[in-house]
């Protein structure tokens, strides 16, 4: 994306930039030394918990508000070295919430996008009309043109103080929660146009509370908490689950998002780790949900045997649970199965869940406790030892067993609870 | 072009509106003057510059009338001498007080501001009866109505200082101030009037606001003084729409906001204070008048100041002949107080002015 801008030797001039911006209001430090760098043609977005310094940021980037120390820079020229009018047709952005109270028509308030292109004397022309009409249409709020604002709903006026930031015509778009009142098919639309943009070579910063939303849409993302840039970089490499726990103080499972290569983020609610080992056996979307749910929970997950490119297989890659795989079609070989098996013998419970298959019954039978998944053809492994829960249910039924005090258990991949003590 | 045609056309309507008000005010009074003579006098008046004459420092114009109606002298002397006067002074201070009420509610983004909220009215209530009571003169010849002047400016001025810290004036500051200072002022006025002795009725009157004993001079002085502002005001017409999208957006969009503040402040109050100097306290008008135009001509301002003012001048000039056509004369800021508010409830339960 933004690598593809040719480079005539040398970095290349980012278009928006701050280095080491430092903002301090009314005595609380908001923000402390931020920098972040927007590439032509790519989309930022801001994330981070509320307070995190997300709006601060945005008006130090459009100089609303001058910072104590540090510098913003647009197309390499330093912000508080323009006029607002110079600033204004250069960055334009949308808020997050304005008091669009006097009742002027849609097409008045994007009307006013013009201003920066307008000197004292002059008059709204043809062109300026014809941009006004054109942004109306990409905001998709032409056909209320002849509407009064005030009879919009929230997410309608969002969309109408888009329109007015297109219609301004700038190289860089700053959006303050651009979805935040609307609808599932306005938000992705919304940002799918924010996209389209910078394809055409607009730059966009954004402020954007639904992670899974900004990882979809941005090239790279900025994760703020406490005023401070805690982790920046192309959304698989911000959104992680350690770093997530940081920054939000919370426990989030990241996967991947269906049908796009975006990362998922799904919080957790609070709750006592559950403090287990728990060997998985079996396969398909069963499997990996019960792997999914238990390593939410706290709990030590390994996972075998199962065929590489299953469902169960990929959600244990991506949650960094150890697995044995094999081939598709090609069976199980006795290494395999052995080695499973060990990590079974090892777990406090081997959770049977989905297809259990005749190859993981060996992987079954080697251990004292099993929870068998509730759902379709299940309690082939019925036995005393068995006990029977949902999915949902898993971390419970797990954490109700007596742990076993033989072998070793598998690596465990829970980070240490070091944000709890602040 | 839209705007421009909405504008010219209720501009259009609403000063033929105030040349029928002025022609049947003048006809209106102890002696009744039909308004087709009226007419004919005041067509007479008409005049166009035939010849400019350089004579040393001083430039002759020769004009020559347009009209030659025959009229009563009597009816002329009425209605030149002493009915127009009064009459156009009252067009000018209503034109004066709706626009600069239209620009404060437009800064304050608050329906409730009207031209005197950064204290222009108590500055000039200082000015007038401290002028009355104490008595004396003033230097540069500065009578009543230059005291009075003076106190507006001195008074609105000094709520900007109060507000204004490191180069910003918040709204909400610059409001809290007014109040401030305009409670302190009307402490000082009450002070004035317990030790104002003979001269009480006097004060009294001007404190009410009233147009009475207008001449000439009074009206080209506050002519020149309304228009100068008014026409600059217009040139912010636009600015002002998008301060109305709030201070921080406004900058975003390129108003050097501050800027813009400071210049709309101090034209609207000079256009206030050179209403308030010749008329006293006149209220209600730079409330009332922009809140019902907005409602028929919407917010934008290129379209409202305009049409306000021009509404301004014919609710002023109609609420003083009211006010002076009575057995006894009232002074015509309790008229239009008296109409104004009432009016103004009204609205706010039908039209629900709950918000601009």
């Amino acid at each position: 994306m933004s690598d593809q801008r040719p480079g005539h030797g040398g970095e290349p001039i980012p278009m928006l930039s701050a280095e080491d911006v430092s903002v301090s209001l009314g005595g609380t430090e908001i923000l402390s030394d931020v920098s972040l760098t927007a590439e032509c043609g790519s989309v930022v977005g801001l994330v981070g918990p509320n307070g995190a310094g997300k709006t601060t940021t945005l008006r130090v980037l459009r100089a609303t508000l001058s910072p104590d120390s540090g510098t913003v820079r647009v197309a390499g020229d330093r912000i508080d070295g323009l006029s607002s009018k110079q600033v204004s047709q250069r960055v334009a952005s949308t808020p997050q919430a304005t008091t669009l109270s006097f009742e002027f028509t849609v097409r008045q308030t994007v009307e006013m996008g013009r201003t920066p292109h307008l000197g004292r004397f002059d008059r709204v022309d043809s062109g300026d009309r014809e941009t006004v009409r054109a942004a109306m249409e990409r905001a998709d709020v032409a056909r209320f043109a002849d509407r009064p604002v005030t009879s919009l709903s929230g997410g309608e006026r969002q969309r109408v103080l888009l329109a007015r930031a297109l219609a301004q015509e700038t190289p860089v778009l700053l959006l303050d929660e651009p979805t935040s009142n609307l609808d599932i098919n306005h938000a992705v639309n919304t940002l799918e146009l924010v996209a389209d943009l910078a394809r055409e070579g607009k730059t966009a910063v954004a402020a954007i509370h639904d992670l899974n939303l900004a990882a979809r849409y941005c090239d790279q993302l900025v994760l703020l908490a406490d005023g401070a840039v805690r982790a920046a970089g192309e959304p698989r490499e911000v959104l992680q689950a350690a770093t997530l726990r940081d920054a939000f103080d919370a426990e989030t499972l990241v996967t991947g998002q269906p049908g796009t290569c975006a990362p998922l983020v799904t919080a957790l609610p609070d709750r006592e780790p559950v403090d287990r080992t728990v060997h998985v056996a079996g396969t398909g979307g069963q499997a990996a949900a019960a792997v999914a749910r238990l390593v939410a929970a706290g709990a030590a997950v390994s996972v075998g045997v199962v065929p590489a490119g299953d469902a169960a297989a990929e959600r244990a890659r991506e949650l960094d649970c150890p697995v044995v795989t094999v081939p598709p079609f090609a069976g199980v070989d006795d290494g395999s199965r052995q080695r499973a098996t060990e990590l079974a013998r090892a777990a406090d419970a081997v959770v049977a869940a989905g297809d259990v298959g005749d190859a993981n019954e060996s992987v079954v039978a080697a251990a004292d406790r099993v929870v068998a998944v509730a759902g379709e053809g299940v309690p082939t492994v019925q036995s005393t030892r068995t006990t029977v829960a949902t999915v949902e249910a898993l971390p419970e039924a797990v954490a109700g067993l007596a742990p076993t005090d033989d072998g070793a258990a598998p690596p465990r991949r829970v980070e240490s609870q070091e944000q709890q003590d602040r | 072009m839209r705007t421009h045609r909405k504008t010219a056309v209720w501009s259009l309507a609403l000063s033929a509106l105030l040349a029928l008000v002025v022609t049947v005010s003048a006809g209106i009074g102890p002696v009744w003057i039909p308004p087709v003579d009226v007419t004919q006098v005041l067509l007479n008046a008409l005049v166009v510059p035939t010849a400019v004459e350089l004579s040393g420092p001083a430039v002759d114009v020769t004009t020559r009338p347009v009209f030659r109606f025959r009229v009563s002298p009597i009816q002329q002397q009425i209605v030149m001498g002493i009915r127009l006067p009064r009459i156009l002074l009252g067009a000018v201070v209503g034109f004066a007080l709706a626009a600069a009420g239209t620009i404060m509610q437009g800064i304050f983004r608050n329906p409730m501001a009207d031209p005197s909220i950064i204290g222009v009215s108590s500055g000039a209530a200082v000015g007038a009866v401290g002028f009355i009571v104490v008595g004396g003169t003033l230097p540069f010849g500065l009578g009543l109505r230059g005291a009075a002047f003076a106190g507006a400016l001195v008074a609105a001025f000094g709520v900007y200082l109060i507000a204004t810290e490191g180069g910003r004036t918040p709204v909400a500051t610059l409001l809290l101030a007014g109040v401030a200072v305009q409670t302190f002022l009307g402490a000082v006025v009450s002070f004035l009037l317990l030790n104002a002795g003979e001269s009480i009725r006097r004060a009294l009157f001007w404190l009410m606001g009233h147009l009475k004993g207008a001449a000439w001079p009074d009206v080209w002085s506050s002519l020149v003084l309304v228009a100068i502002p008014f026409a600059l005001l217009l040139v912010y017409a636009r600015d002002l729409n998008v301060m109305l999208l709030g201070e921080e957006d406004a900058q975003s969009l390129g108003i050097e906001v501050e800027r813009t503040k400071r210049i709309l402040l101090a034209l609207s109050s000079l256009a206030t204070a050179a209403g308030v100097a010749v008329a006293g306290i006149i209220g209600f008008v730079g409330l009332i008048v922009p809140h019902v135009m907005r409602l028929l001509v919407g917010p934008d301002h290129r379209v409202l100041l305009p049409t306000s003012a021009l509404a301004g001048a014919s609710f002023l000039v109609a609420t003083d002949t009211l006010a002076r056509s009575g057995s006894a004369e009232v002074p015509v800021g309790i008229v239009t107080a008296a109409l104004g508010a009432p009016f103004f409830l009204y609205l706010l339960r039908q039209r629900e002015v709950h918000e601009l």
